[in-house]
């Protein structure tokens, strides 16, 4: 029988959204580092304004290079085009932007990452933005936080710092069931492990500082759209009708244009580059899509790479008598164990926390004694990395929210990297005994 | 905007242009598993410049109510219809696929209601093969991805939409996707049973614009050639590298083909 033959996910990676230069038969995507585009005549010059034509006028808007990693990472999540950003906050803040004004409401997973937190609960109250933070593991939680003026569901492939796994099927089905589209944050994982849109995920987003880069030289980030959402309920979802006027009524910063009818599969994305990055401005610069386009190229490698020597190191600590726990979805210990092993058969990415037994001296001891693990916060690199959350990334949580998000003062977070696994473990042991001689 | 035909809602994208009576109207007119939304650059663009553009969905896609009208007959008997319930007596109509095969069909069967006509990435006679027709029947999404595939050239497999940020092959997917049960399948048969695109191009009195992919796989070039030699005013416009997802691939081209043209 014919079959449908598609790209491998390899091939995207390195594929996808490119090809050789027209002008130069350049091989590489060329960084075109520029702010705007000459226009061949007026009427070329109004048609591209007025989006009657494809092309590329302000680089606040659009660029081609990094149209090129937007087109990549959508191939990879399987959606139908993607926004670069400034950083991954600005992709979270624009998807929040786009959905809603003063009044809206997200519910949203309490084990967030701690930047998202802090706009979710401090900031976006500010402009009359509310949220509700629910246990991800709590699917009646989800429903009952849900109000009339609910817009947006939020939560994490990999709740941060307990990787609580979300189970996207279910918290999809419940948003969707009240006309709500699901927005997941899918930083730790990459569409190498797994892809929330073929799981019934709405809107995808990453911090593409991490993985995707692998190289922790910029800032960036990407925000997907699957295409699946029926924002005007004329579909599927009848739930969702009169939900989402920013998409689905005339809107009179851009000629009166309703952006569910200009495009029935991507009205999202057009609101988000016509008034969202238009406006606001997090755009991403062309030479950092540049190099995040260097990282994607090897990222199915280096996230098989991320997930063996995890694997090692978690396996390796869980049988450490100075370490109390270890939260790794893969570890029959975890919660998520059963989840997780269905919905992220390939690995549960290179983030993990364990927990040291001993007192606060001797997790620093610990920090301080390691080599190869570097003292910073952030993860994804293709360096080792390592942070204590309670004092750095989560410090503006009270204990009460640090107990809730499963963090205590003797958590410790790893980034685990390239190097050679058997460096890593090294590196471990010895900080480890030099702790417990502390 | 919204119509009444036939007792049924009916959706026609005006590009956020009221209609008027008094301006030439075009008619864009979607492919099997498509909506009006293929043709959101080029039909904006004309109503833009002083034309009327309707570019509709058919009966039983996208926002238009009904079942999908099983065959190219029954279409080309619908578009007379949506014009005189906009207002209109007579437009330019641009048909792509099956869409091409309805504007050939209605230019013969209703001259009077018709200026021109431009047929994108069409075939006479429309063949489908089995395994779509069976996977269509079977309401399989095999038959969107088959579809997608032989939609577009290989090199826009792998991207580079003229769109920025755009990933045509997802926006393929989505779209027929979105598609109401059995939807693909009539469409897929009106093509395939469709039979007389010759005698209705021996029998088109109007000006006739064909514009081709030069690899479609779905329609491939050589499969409009019998169509052309009958047309007895015919325009060939052939896009290099392009497959049968023309108005996506290339729409700066389509968009100057038609311009010239109409």
């Amino acid at each position: 029988m014919t079959k449908p033959k598609k790209p491998h996910l390899d091939t995207l990676s390195l594929h996808a959204g490119a090809r050789p230069d027209p002008a130069t038969g350049a091989r590489a995507t060329p960084i075109y580092q520029t702010a705007s585009f000459v226009f061949p005549d007026s009427d070329h010059a109004a048609a591209l304004f007025n989006m009657e034509r494809a092309g590329h006028v302000y680089s606040r808007i659009s660029n081609p290079t990094c149209a090129v990693l937007e087109e990549r990472v959508a191939a990879l999540e399987g959606g139908v085009g993607a926004i670069a950003t400034a950083s991954g906050q600005a992709a979270l803040h624009l998807t929040i932007a786009t959905l809603m004004g003063a009044g809206g409401h997200i519910v949203a997973s309490r084990a967030l990452y701690g930047g998202s937190h802090n706009l979710l609960d401090y900031t976006l109250p500010r402009f009359g933005i509310a949220t509700t933070f629910v246990d991800p593991r709590d699917i009646d939680a989800w429903r009952a936080a849900i109000r009339r003026e609910t817009r947006l569901v939020f939560g994490e492939t990999l709740g941060n710092p307990g990787l609580d796994v979300l189970d996207i099927p279910r918290v999809a089905a419940l948003a969707h069931e009240h006309g709500l589209p699901l927005l997941v944050d899918s930083t730790f994982t990459t569409p190498c492990l797994i892809q929330p849109c073929a799981h019934g995920a709405d809107l995808v987003f990453h911090s593409a500082t991490k993985f995707l880069s692998g190289h922790g030289v910029v800032i960036g980030g990407v925000l997907v759209d699957s295409g699946q959402f029926d924002w005007d309920g004329s579909g599927r979802l009848a739930a969702a009708r009169g939900k989402f006027p920013t998409l689905t009524e005339p809107y009179a910063g851009f000629h009166d244009m309703t952006f569910s009818e200009e495009s029935t599969t991507a009205a999202f994305l057009l609101r988000a580059r016509r008034e969202g990055v238009r406006d606001f401005g997090a755009c991403m610069a062309p030479m950092t899509a540049w190099q995040i386009l260097q990282g994607i190229e090897t990222l199915p490698l280096r996230m098989a790479r991320h997930v063996e020597n995890t694997r090692k190191l978690a396996a390796f600590l869980a049988g450490h008598a100075l370490v109390e726990s270890v939260g790794y979805p893969e570890l029959p210990s975890h919660p998520d164990h059963a989840l997780a092993q269905t919905l992220l058969p390939h690995g549960c990415g290179a983030v993990f926390s364990f927990n040291l037994k001993g007192t606060r001296a001797q997790g620093r001891r610990f920090i301080e004694t390691l080599r190869l693990f570097s003292h910073l916060a952030n993860v994804g690199d293709a360096k080792s990395l390592i942070i204590h959350p309670a004092s750095t990334t989560h410090f503006r949580m009270s204990a009460e929210d640090l107990a809730k998000a499963g963090i205590t003062e003797g958590t410790i977070r790893l980034s685990v990297g390239l190097e050679h696994a058997d460096d890593l473990l090294e590196d471990l042991s010895r900080a480890l005994y030099a702790a417990g001689k502390s | 905007m919204r119509l009444t035909v036939g007792g049924l809602g009916v959706y026609a994208y005006t590009g956020t242009r009221p209609v008027a009576p008094a301006q030439p109207t075009v008619v864009f007119v979607h492919g099997a598993a498509h909506d009006h939304s293929v043709w959101t650059l080029q039909s904006r663009h004309f109503a833009h410049h002083g034309w009327n553009a309707l570019a509709v969905d058919l009966p039983g896609h996208g926002r238009s109510e009904g079942d999908a009208l099983t065959s190219v007959e029954a279409i080309a008997d619908w578009l007379p219809a949506v014009l005189a319930a906009a207002g209109l007596t007579k437009a330019a109509l641009v048909g792509h696929s099956l869409g091409s095969l309805a504007v050939l069909e209605c230019a013969a069967r209703h001259p009077d209601c018709v200026a021109k006509i431009a047929l994108l990435g069409p075939a006479v006679p429309m063949p489908v093969s089995d395994v779509l027709l069976e996977a269509a029947a079977r309401n399989d999404h095999v038959a969107y991805e088959l579809i997608a595939g032989w939609s577009h050239s290989p090199a826009m497999q792998l991207g580079g939409n003229p769109v920025p940020g755009m990933w045509m092959m997802g926006g393929a997917l989505r779209l027929m996707e979105r598609l109401r049960p059995f939807v693909l399948a009539a469409d897929l048969g009106a093509c395939h049973r469709y039979a007389n695109g010759l005698a209705a191009a021996a029998a088109v009195r109007r000006p006739a614009l064909v514009i081709l992919g030069a690899r479609d796989l779905m329609a491939p070039p050589k499969s409009a050639y019998a169509l052309i030699g009958t047309l007895p005013d015919p325009r060939v416009v052939t896009l290099p590298d392009c497959g049968h997802a023309l108005m996506a691939e290339q729409p700066d081209a389509v968009l100057d083909a038609l311009r010239e043209f109409l």
